[in-house]
């Protein structure tokens, strides 16, 4: 018998290690003969722990699974969820990214072969440089990290630029809150981020790759750095990339606690060993990045794509997806929801469809207020606007930005001036502090939110002001995006604002 | 101790993180040391530690327990659960407990934002936290 129990963080952080060792030790009083693999999670984080049991008839799922339920499970007395690959949550994703995240063990290579694994290098290996950034140039796969920039156009860059030492670097920096994608593949297939970082090795002519890995993330650091050495024992990294006589190899280098290194140029001042300071572009990381070479600087969630592009087709990806938003998007669905995971779909699905059909509303059972898509930096999508389709341009269109996909949803309790008040705040901790507008404005901005809240009439005209000028005068996105939670509370919830000037009066 | 990081690409960070590891903070004698072995100016060391809030000038306490901050869990009364938290050991954020047992830490986000509110202790993750199960954690009376 096999039993699934997810190693994930958020399977552990809801007791998994706990499940794990009561199934050990409860089948070895029984004599069972029983195979416990620790999986990555599916991306059903109110079901976790998820544990799968395979007696034969494929994977049953039962959830959330204690300590205590343990003997029932194994007297098959549990009630379960039914197979897990026919649950409706996973039945209308499409999963390309993730196909193989919760279901294999993530640290064995033969059984990441077995499901697809290493088909897009090993084809990757038979193309010249220039067809391989063709091929992804094609998929129209665009920078999930939030920017959206086409990794095509990037990859050619670098490509083309000529030099003595290239690099690829992964920003693995994952701060934004609501968003748990590139830890989730990290922790739950972390051979396609290094299979796809070897693919934009050989397509742009890089041989050294980094992994720019947050502190916060120790769970997903000891799996990468254990994926690392497993793939170079087994060539998959290393002078000679699976018999095609071309060089590859990556580290994992961890972050300190900065959410500004993740952003690009502080992300690659940080790998230099300097302040994670924001760098003026140009030059462009594609042509000076990395010491001072021409460097890829991508995404996680990009990068893992990129192995699934190479397996099926450019054409095969390019056919999912919404306008020139191409492919999948990776959805996190998080804060107060009840269907709170990862829910990877095709582009164009509308924000309300998330929301209430996917997440289920609110955990609390009250109303919602409002939805930040895409991090601390994202908007506050009221309501009236979840007929927003899930697409770059169509939320832009909309005033905000789908970032990294990550959406935190609250109810009619979040108070929207605190939740500007503390867009500011974080602002202000994480500025790098290299331009005024992001260094002094946020300060300026906390301390202008509360005046708004003092009743000082003229103060809401000031902080938009402030915001005009953090948007138009900062270096990066820190200082940059901030007034989009801001301005989205102060504007599309104006009765939150007025109620504590009235108040005060 | 940092010899064998000399031949890495950019060095300074996992220096830093070794010696934080085996000292639990980063002594102000070790900044000339760095800045000898990487030819660096002592400011500039200086400057790349104190940039990173994940560097300490001076021992934490036995054990560092970080609680988030960010908006997935103010979602789910992170906030109050946090100040609770505070409230009950008598510190503020990044404050020792008198008897050195515990600091607190504000983190902003463990990728655990579908299971808040969200904390670590000395590197393990804990979903779903509330006041009374952090302090069954710490073993600290309610």
């Amino acid at each position: 018998m096999k039993i699934w129990v997810p190693m994930d963080s958020a399977a552990k952080a809801l007791g998994a290690d706990d499940v794990a060792r009561a199934i050990a030790r409860e089948a070895a009083v029984r004599g069972l003969d029983v195979q416990i693999i620790r999986n990555g999670t599916r991306g059903m984080i109110w079901l976790e722990p998820l544990v799968e049991v395979d007696a034969g008839e494929g994977r049953i799922g039962y959830g959330a699974v204690t300590p205590a339920d343990v003997p029932a499970l194994l007297d098959g007395r549990l009630n379960s969820l039914g197979p897990v690959d026919m649950l409706d949550w996973m039945r209308r994703q499409t999963r390309l990214t993730f196909a193989r995240c919760g279901v294999i063990d993530p640290l064995d290579l033969d059984d990441y072969q077995a499901h697809g694994g290493l088909a897009g290098l090993r084809r990757a290996i038979a193309m010249s440089q220039a067809e391989i950034v063709k091929e992804v140039f094609d998929s129209g796969l665009r920078g999930r990290g939030g920017a959206g920039f086409p990794t095509g156009i990037k990859w050619r860059t670098v490509s083309d630029a000529v030099a003595d030492q290239k690099y690829i670097v992964c920003n693995a920096d994952e701060g934004d809150s609501g968003t748990f994608a590139d830890r989730m593949i990290m922790e739950g297939d972390p051979f396609t981020l290094i299979e796809g970082m070897a693919i934009a090795g050989l397509g742009v002519g890089a041989t050294r790759g980094y992994v720019y890995l947050r502190s916060e993330y120790p769970d997903a650091i000891r799996v990468m750095e254990a994926a690392v050495v497993i793939a170079r024992q087994r060539g998959m990294l290393g002078p000679d990339v699976l018999g095609s006589g071309r060089a590859f190899d990556m580290q994992i280098r961890t972050g300190a606690g900065a959410y500004v290194c993740g952003e690009e140029t502080s992300l690659l001042n940080s790998l230099e060993g300097k302040r994670g300071t924001v760098r003026a572009k140009p030059p462009l990381p594609a042509l000076e990045g990395f010491m001072g070479k021409p460097t890829v600087v991508n995404n996680v969630i990009s990068l893992a794509t990129v192995p699934v592009i190479f397996e099926k087709g450019a054409q095969h990806y390019a056919d999912f997806g919404l306008g020139r938003s191409r492919g999948t998007v990776t959805l996190q669905i998080a804060g107060n929801v009840r269907h709170g995971g990862l829910f990877e779909t095709a582009f164009g699905m509308t924000l309300g469809e998330v929301v209430n059909d996917i997440g289920g509303g609110t955990l609390s059972g009250h109303p919602v207020k409002a939805v930040q898509v895409g991090g601390p930096l994202g908007a506050y999508m009221p309501v009236s606007k979840f007929d927003t389709p899930m697409g770059y341009e169509e939320f832009d269109q909309k005033g905000g930005l789908i970032g990294h996909a990550g959406l935190v949803v609250f109810d009619d309790t979040a108070d929207m001036l605190q939740m500007a008040r503390f867009a500011m705040e974080f602002c202000a901790v994480e500025s790098c502090g290299k331009c005024t507008p992001c260094r002094i404005g946020a300060v300026r901005g906390v301390e202008t939110i509360d005046r708004i809240a003092n009743g000082d009439p003229g103060a809401a005209a000031l902080l938009t002001d402030l915001c005009e000028t953090m948007k138009d005068g900062s270096l990066c996105a820190l200082g940059g995006f901030t007034p989009y939670p801001v301005m989205s509370a102060l504007t599309q919830f104006p009765d939150d604002f007025a109620t504590h000037k009235e108040a005060a009066e | 101790m940092v010899r064998p990081f000399m031949g890495l690409e950019g060095p300074l960070l996992p220096m830093l993180h070794a010696i934080q590891e085996v000292w639990g903070h980063v002594p102000q004698a070790a900044v000339p040391v760095l800045a000898d072995l990487l030819n660096l100016g002592r400011a500039e060391v200086h400057g790349v530690i104190s940039f990173y809030h994940d560097f300490r000038d001076h021992p934490a306490g036995k054990r560092v327990l970080k609680i988030c901050r960010a908006e997935a869990c103010q979602a789910v009364g992170g906030t109050g659960v946090a100040q609770a938290v505070l409230d009950r050991l008598g510190v503020d954020w990044h404050g020792t407990t008198p008897d050195g047992a515990v600091t607190v830490e504000p983190v902003y986000c463990l990728g655990l934002c579908a299971c808040g509110p969200a904390a670590m202790l000395d590197g393990r993750v804990i979903g779903r936290i509330d006041a009374d199960r952090i302090a069954a954690e710490l073993g600290v009376s309610a």
